[in-house]
Formats: structure tokens, sequence, C-alpha cells
């Protein structure tokens, strides 16, 4: 009597969930998922290739990677679409995103949702409300986009070249000194060179904690004073006299292997692994962050609000988050991703998939990546690109 | 057969009405709009100079105007002077058809290809650093000089040349085929005058007319260059065209507003530099009839016209070994600095599938040979309906209406344009890529087909209408297969054109339809180089094949028909 009851009840909880989310399956079958995705790495594309041949075996729903230059792009695409009244059946249905993206579509009512709680594999998640996956750059996630892989900013150096390394922002401008010409960044204007500079700014502000509100003039004034001061003793050391910069992170990478500068800058730590795995840096490359530690934060994906393909690309968000996705991810001979899953969360399966994981000697261990530091308030990241702009952009 | 020209001449200018001006006027519309603050999307309703105030409060904004001026009018002066320059000094010495043969590759390389080679062979890490260090150099890492994207855009100048310089040449060259060179050359000759400075004040001011028209195409595209400008110009700031281009894909959506201001100033700018050249030319034409009466015969000016022409021939030479260097680098594994040659070799390249290029090359091909076919039946059915005229000769606004896709930044009308095939419902797919890039084929194989279609013999066609032919069986049976040599010439043109397409296929295929040039220009901001050289070798390979299989068709084809071959042919 008791027994059916329970069943009942639990039932009753679980079977709406349960329902929708076999509709959404059935509703995903046959679909094409064009997933808006950087496209300037070969790895992440044989991967999300790689997703794409999954999600058809098991799901049936196809996957196209939309490549792009920019992430930006696809906003502007979602954007023409909104400004022709294109409000169903929209070119993009994922898109691989980050914070001041995600503000622009989340603000301008661009993106489905919420939707992450609506994905079975969302157990696996840390969703408390400060949590990385549930706060891009302060901005609160609200179950608009699914994170997908972890990223961590560390810097790359090719251990045959450089014998010593700065061991905090504050001593790159004396590394720089005694090295002229070997430092660069990317463009400010790019989110990694906005993120070097965001990473000086947490160790060198007077008080770290006024980077968690919204920027104002005043204490963007006396926050970022120091910040200045630290760049312009830098600049004039940077490659090509800080006149000019590799457009982005992988530009940079190249410059590395050129041995046209002595570090690179990178937001995930397997990288400088991947990269020897590839052929693309020398065996001797290594990782290194300053010692209080560095940004990290996460990758997500969202669906716009017009997405044609919407069920598909919860699927897909959903296979991302597969413990054995996330696994596979993380293979340094893979992808060498950070996995997003929270590790206590996981069955004695996933456990074991991480723990077969293999290893190299460019890969460092979690410990020796030092703590997280949280992303400034998205807001700071603007100023702080505009601010540099007027500065140094003559 | 009055009434049946007129009918011909009504649909095929409705056709270009409807299909060129009209997209391209409205995509200007939508843009101006824009730029003059209307942009419903984003809320903006109120007419406003706000997104000019914006533009001009940019960062670096007069920066990147300077450098646009400099790039596009210091690359279109060199192109012409070093064009006139390498003519002056070789001509005799080299015919039209084997000119035509030895510039092929280089106006079938896209502009992409060449600037990615063009990277990697002239930076400081590059391969020239490579072949001659350290032992020469002693550069045991690479020195820190800005040899690309430097703040004075040099790099970006000399890439341009590349292209520029050869597509001028080839009109040089056709158009002294209609000139009796000798003649006059013979004549200056006998007065007195130096063998290149009688090619300068005797030949080239009657060939200036006819090339006028395509050195406003190279002034405009020099302007307004984006792809190119990316990988070889400077980047804090970039030119003006880049740095549009980057703020219509800005995160800040509102970014849209002032960046269609800039596009409109884009626009402004080509304008009024074609005008600025007008008037340039009036102060040249005066300077130069005192030179030419003051009848200097120039024996002084030997020197400057082989280093002229020196400097062509180093430019041939750098671009060919672009073109090396990206081969090579398809083949590599590594090749770490200071090496001149890969340290591994490997084929993983070419073979690995997921990399796609497979199947951008297909819709490359795809999209250039049903855009070029397009755009040869509509020049075809164009050209005809002149020859039918009353009059002889083209109209004035004629030839407005089909260069304008030519002279008007794509930038101006792309964003635009893409608007209004959203509301038609078809934008983001092949078709919209086909037909944006049509915009952009059709001029060019017009300006490739136009001289020698009215150079054609007049008495052929007479003849056969004697003879009782219709005029369709004139076209076909005579015109056709007389003029097959231009017209594959044309359609090889047209479709390199199309194969070097950037702007257009990323805004109209919504950057799904990823073609080898999207391709190669996305993964030049990746990092690997190896994978880049396949798309860039690819790239300039396809319309190569073009170039080829118009010069080798018609020695096939025509191979008992010997005044349809070489020179003799119209």
């Amino acid at each position: 009597m008791r027994l059916p009851m329970i069943v009942a009840a639990v039932l009753s909880m679980l079977t709406p969930a349960m329902a929708d989310w076999q509709a959404t399956l059935q509703a995903a079958r046959g679909q094409t998922v064009y997933w808006n995705a950087w496209g300037g790495d070969a790895r992440t594309n044989a991967f999300i290739t790689w997703v794409g041949q999954e999600t058809e075996r098991l799901y049936g729903v196809k996957v196209e990677q939309v490549k792009l230059t920019d992430t930006a792009e696809a906003v502007t695409r979602v954007l023409s679409e909104k400004s022709a009244g294109q409000d169903q059946n929209g070119s993009v249905d994922l898109i691989w995103i980050n914070g001041p993206n995600f503000e622009s579509m989340k603000s301008q009512g661009m993106l489905h949702g919420p939707f992450v709680a609506d994905l079975p594999n969302s157990r696996y998640l840390d969703l408390s409300p400060s949590s990385p996956a549930s706060v891009d750059f302060t901005v609160p996630v609200d179950g608009y986009e699914a994170p997908w892989r972890l990223a961590k900013f560390v810097f790359v150096y090719d251990s045959a070249r450089v014998r010593t390394l700065p061991t905090n922002m504050a001593g790159f401008a004396d590394w720089a000194q005694a090295h002229p010409g070997r430092l660069t960044h990317p463009a400010p204007s790019n989110f990694m060179g906005a993120t070097f500079l965001k990473q000086a700014l947490i160790e060198l502000a007077p008080d770290p904690r006024v980077l968690r509100e919204p920027v104002d003039d005043a204490s963007f004034e006396t926050a970022t004073a120091p910040l200045w001061d630290w760049y312009d003793a830098l600049r004039p050391n940077l490659w090509r006299g800080g006149e000019t910069f590799p457009e982005n992170e992988s530009i940079q990478q190249q410059l590395l292997n050129d041995s046209e500068v002595d570090i690179a800058i990178s937001f995930d730590p397997a990288s400088a692994a991947a990269a020897i795995e590839q052929g693309l840096l020398p065996e001797t490359a290594r990782v290194f962050v300053p010692v209080g530690g560095t940004i990290g934060n996460m990758s997500f994906v969202a669906i716009p609000y017009n997405a044609a393909h919407r069920e598909g690309a919860m699927v897909v968000a959903n296979f991302l988050l597969e413990p054995s996705t996330q696994a596979r991810q993380q293979d340094v001979t893979v992808l060498g991703s950070f996995s997003v899953l929270d590790p206590a969360k996981l069955d004695a399966e996933g456990v074991a998939a991480f723990a077969a994981l293999p290893s190299s000697p460019a890969l460092p261990a979690l410990a020796d990546l030092g703590p997280t530091l949280l992303e400034p308030h998205g807001s700071w990241m603007t100023r702080l690109t505009e601010e540099w702009a007027r500065r140094y952009t003559k | 057969m009055r009434p049946r020209g007129r009918a011909l001449r009504l649909f095929v200018q409705i056709v270009v009405m409807s299909g060129l001006v009209l997209p391209i006027l409205l995509g200007l519309w939508e843009t101006t709009r824009a730029g003059f603050g209307v942009l419903p999307a984003l809320g903006a309703y109120e007419f406003s100079l706000e997104p000019w105030r914006r533009l001009l409060d940019m960062p670096g904004f007069a920066t990147s105007l300077r450098l646009t001026l400099v790039t596009g009018f210091g690359s279109t002066v060199l192109a012409l002077l070093l064009a006139v320059g390498f003519c002056a000094a070789v001509h005799g010495r080299v015919g039209p058809q084997g000119g035509a043969r030895m510039l092929a590759p280089f106006l079938a390389a896209p502009h992409a290809a060449i600037a990615i080679g063009m990277v990697f062979l002239i930076a400081p890490s590059g391969w020239i650093a490579r072949l001659i260090s350290p032992w020469a150099t002693g550069w045991t890492t690479p020195p820190d000089i800005g040899t690309v994207n430097d703040p004075y855009g040099a790099a970006l100048i000399l890439g341009l040349l590349i292209k520029e310089v050869p597509f001028l040449l080839l009109l040089i060259l056709s158009a002294l085929a209609q000139l009796p060179v000798h003649k006059h050359l013979a004549a200056a000759r006998a007065l007195g005058y130096g063998r290149g400075i009688a090619w300068i004040k005797v030949i080239m001011p009657q060939i200036y007319p006819m090339i006028r028209l395509p050195i406003f195409v190279v002034l405009a595209f020099s302007l307004s260059v984006v792809d190119m400008a990316i990988i070889l110009g400077p980047s804090n700031p970039p030119t003006l065209a880049v740095a549009v281009t980057r703020w219509f894909g800005a995160p800040n959506v509102g970014m849209i507003l002032p960046a269609s201001a800039g596009a409109l100033l884009q626009a402004m700018i080509v304008g009024m530099g074609v005008a600025l050249w007008l008037l340039a030319e009036r102060v040249a034409i005066r300077i130069g009839r005192w030179w030419v009466r003051r009848g200097g015969r120039g024996l002084s000016s030997e020197p400057g016209l082989r280093a002229a022409s020196a400097a062509v021939v180093i430019l041939m030479m750098l671009g060919a070994m672009a073109g090396m260097a990206l081969v090579l680098w398809s083949f590599a594994w590594r090749w770490p600095y200071p090496q001149a040659l890969p340290s591994t070799w490997t084929f993983d390249s070419w073979m690995t599938p997921s990399l796609g290029w497979g199947a951008a090359a297909t819709n490359s091909l795809t999209i250039g040979l049903v855009s070029t076919l397009l755009s040869i039946v509509l020049a075809i059915a164009w050209l005809e309906g002149e020859d039918s005229a009353p009059r002889r000769g083209r109209a004035l606004w004629a030839t407005a209406v089909i260069y304008m896709p030519l002279l008007v930044p794509q930038i101006g009308f792309l964003y635009g344009l893409n608007v209004t095939f959203l509301r038609a419902g078809i934008s983001g797919g092949m078709p919209a890529v086909i037909w944006a890039q049509a915009l952009f084929v059709f001029p060019y194989v017009m300006l490739a087909l136009s001289d020698p279609w009215r150079a054609l013999d007049r008495r052929f066609v007479n003849t056969a209408a004697a003879l009782g032919a219709s005029p369709l069986r004139r076209l076909y049976a005579v015109k056709l297969p007389v003029l097959l040599r231009p017209l594959l010439t044309a359609a090889a043109i047209g479709f390199s054109v199309s194969v070097a397409q950037y702007l257009p296929t990323l805004f109209m295929g919504a950057g799904r339809v990823a073609t080898l040039t999207t391709e190669a220009v996305t993964l030049s901001s990746g990092s690997d180089r190896r994978v880049v050289g396949v798309y860039a070798a690819l790239q300039a390979a396809l319309p190569f094949v073009a170039y080829a299989v118009a010069i080798v068709l018609p020695a096939i084809v025509y191979r008992n028909r010997r005044d349809l071959l070489g020179e003799h042919a119209p």
C-alpha cells in the first residue's frame, strides 16, 4: 500500500521532467544543429565534428560547425535576423559564447531559456549561486547558457630558451626590461588581451573587492591607477615597442613557435601539451602561472531565441555534459580542456573515466595552477579595453 | 530585327537593374539609415548624427583614416608607375599572349592567399630571414622589426602591389593590341627619342584612356580592401575598412550604428578618391603637355625605367616565393626558426578529412562555376543587345551601372544588403552567396569581354546575315566560336574573382557557406600555419586551373584553325 504511493509520488515528481526530455529527444531527431563556434583551433573543430558523429549515432542529431573568426559574428547574425523580424527559423542554433557576448545577447532578449535545468546531465554540475557554472563574468547565468569547458589563464614559455620567469604580474615589467621585445599580449580588443590586463588589474588594484561591483568613474580611477603606471613601464619593452599586438592568443602562440617572442598566453592549462602533440610548439614548451593564482571561468553554449533547431541544440548541450564526453575532452591527446563537472557529484564510472586519462610533462597538475581568481564584473572589461584604446591607440 | 534587339536590351537591362543595382541601392539605404541612427531592432527610431559623433570619437579614427588614404592612393599610384615603367622598358620583347600567360598565376591567386604567403615570407621570422640566418645575419632569434603589420602600412602596400601591378600590366598589354604601336614608336625613335621615353611620351597617352576605368577599380579596391588588410596591415589601429568590419562584429551590438556611419564614410572616401584622381589627371595633363613639348629625348631616364622593371620582377619573385612558402608549409610537421626548410615533413594536413578542406573546395568550385556561368550569359546578352542597338557604343549610365559594384565599397552595402536578403527570406544559403558574388563577377566579366567583343570583325556577322542566318544563329555559329578565347579568359577572370570573395560570402552566407577563402582567412587567425597552407594553396590552385583551361582549351579546339589561335585572334 505504502510503496505504490511512494512510487506514485516519486513518479509525479520525476515524470514531467523526464517526459519533457523524451519529447525534446523526439523533436530533436533528424535535426541539424548549426553550432556557431570560433574556428581558429583545429583540435576544437575536430572535437566538435566528433560530438556531431556521436549525437547523430545516439540521438539522430547532426552537428554542423559554423566556424567563426570572432564569436561576435554570431551575435550580429542573430541581431540582423531580429532586425528583419525573423523570430523563428533563425540560422544560429547553438553558440560557444563568453561573458560580454552573453551579457549582450541576454540583455537584448536574444537567448532561449532558461533551459539548463531541463538538461538531465545538469545533475553533475555545481549550480550553487556563486559557482563558476552559475556566474559568467559576474553576470548571473540564470539557466540561459550551459557550461562546456573550463578555462584558466596560464602563461606558456619555451623552457629551452627562457631561464628566468616573472613570479607575479608586477614582475613582468622587470622581466620585459631585461628581455626587451620578447614579450607581448593579444590586442585588448580581443578577449585574451583584455584578460591579460584584468589579470594584472586584480593583482595591482589597491582594493580588488571593488572589481566585483559594476564599475563607476571613481572606482575605475582608483583601481586602475597602479595598472596604468605598471603598463606605461612595461609597454616600451614589449614586442614591436608595444605599437602593435597579435590579433589573438593563437597568433601569439605562433609567434612563440617562430621564436619571435618568449611567452604566450592561454586560457587552457593543457594548451601547451596539446600544441606539442600537434607539432605547433617545441617539445620544451611548459606552462607557468603567477604565484597569486590566475583568472578562471567557464566557457558556455547558448541557444538563440529564434533558433530553428532548439531541441537538437539542447540535446547537444546535454551531450557535452556527459561525464564520458567531459573526460574525452580533458584527454590531452584529444582536446586537453579541463572538465566543468563537479568531481563530488560524479559516480564511480565517471571518476574512473577521468582517472584513466594520459599525462604529459607539459601538462600541469591541478595543484600547480594555484588559486582561481574570479572574473571582475563585466563592465570592468568594457571600461578597461576602452580606456586602453583611448590611451594607446593613436 | 530591330524589335527583337530592343526586347533583348530591355530584358537584360531589367535583369541587371533588379539583380545588381537594386540590391546595392537597398543595401546602401539600410546602411545609411543605420548610419543616421535608425535601426528599429535596437530600438533606435530617431534620425540623429550621434553615430557620426561616436565614429569621430573612436580611438585611432584619424590614424585609420590616414592609413586608408596612404595605402589606397600609395599602392594605386605606385602600381601604375611600376606598370608603365615596366612596359616602357620591356615593350616589344613580350607579346600579349606570352605576357598574359606569365601574369596568369598572379591574377589567379586570391588576395588572401598572397597575403598569407607574404606574411610568412617577409616576417622577421619568415622564410627570407630563415634563408639568411643565422650565418649571414647573426639572428639566432628573429629581430624585433615590424616588417609585417607595420604601423605605416608598407607591408599592405607591398601585398597590394603584387596583385595590382600584374592586373594593370595585363590591361596595358591588351590595350596595346588595339594601337599601331610599332609605327608610332618607329617615328619617335627616328626623331631621336630614347627607347623607353618614346613609349611613355607617345604610347602611354593613347593607352591611358583605355585603362582609366580599371584604374578607378584598383583605387576603389585598395581604399576599401579588408581581407588583405587584416592579414598584412597594421592592427592598432587598422585601416578604416578593417575597423568598420570589426565594429560591425563587436560584442556591443550598438556599435552597428557608428559602424554604419563608418561604412558610409568609406563609400564617400572612394567617391572623393576618384574625384581627386580626376583632378590630379588635369594637373598631370598640364605638366605632361609641357614635358612633351619641351622635347627632351629622355635618354637619361633609362636607369629609372630599368629600376621600375627590376622592382616589378622583384614583386613577382616575392609573389612566387609566397606561393611556394604556402605549399611548403602545407607539407611541414615542424619548421622551427631559423631552419631554411621544414625539419619534419608530413602529408597529414592534406590527409585529414575532418579539417574540411574538401567541403570548402567543393563550395568554392560550385559557387564559382554558377556565378561565372550566370555572369557570362548575362554579359553575352548585354553585348548582343548593344550590337543590335541603333547607336554603337555604351551610354555613360550603362557603364556606371555595370561597374557600380566595383566602385562602391563592399562594406558600405553588405550589412544593409544582408538585412534586405533576410527580409526576403533568402539569406544564409548558397543562392544568396552566388547572387552576392555575381554582383562582383559580372563587372569583371564585362571588363574582360567588352573590348574583344567590339573588336570582332563585323564582316563575319554581315556575311552570315547575307547568307540568311538568323540573329541567334549568327550568335552561336559565328560570334561565340570566334570569341571563344576571350570568352574563356573572361570566365577564368570571373571564376577567380568569385573564388577570392571574402566579405560577400561571410555576410550573405551567414557564415554557413564555408569557402576556401573564408576558411583561409579564419584559420589565418589561428595558430596552425600548416592547415592555412592547405587552404591558401587550394585557393590559389582553383583559379589557376581555370586560367590554364582558358589557355589550353582554345588551342585544342582550334588546333586546325590557325587564325583563331594566338596573336591573330580578335
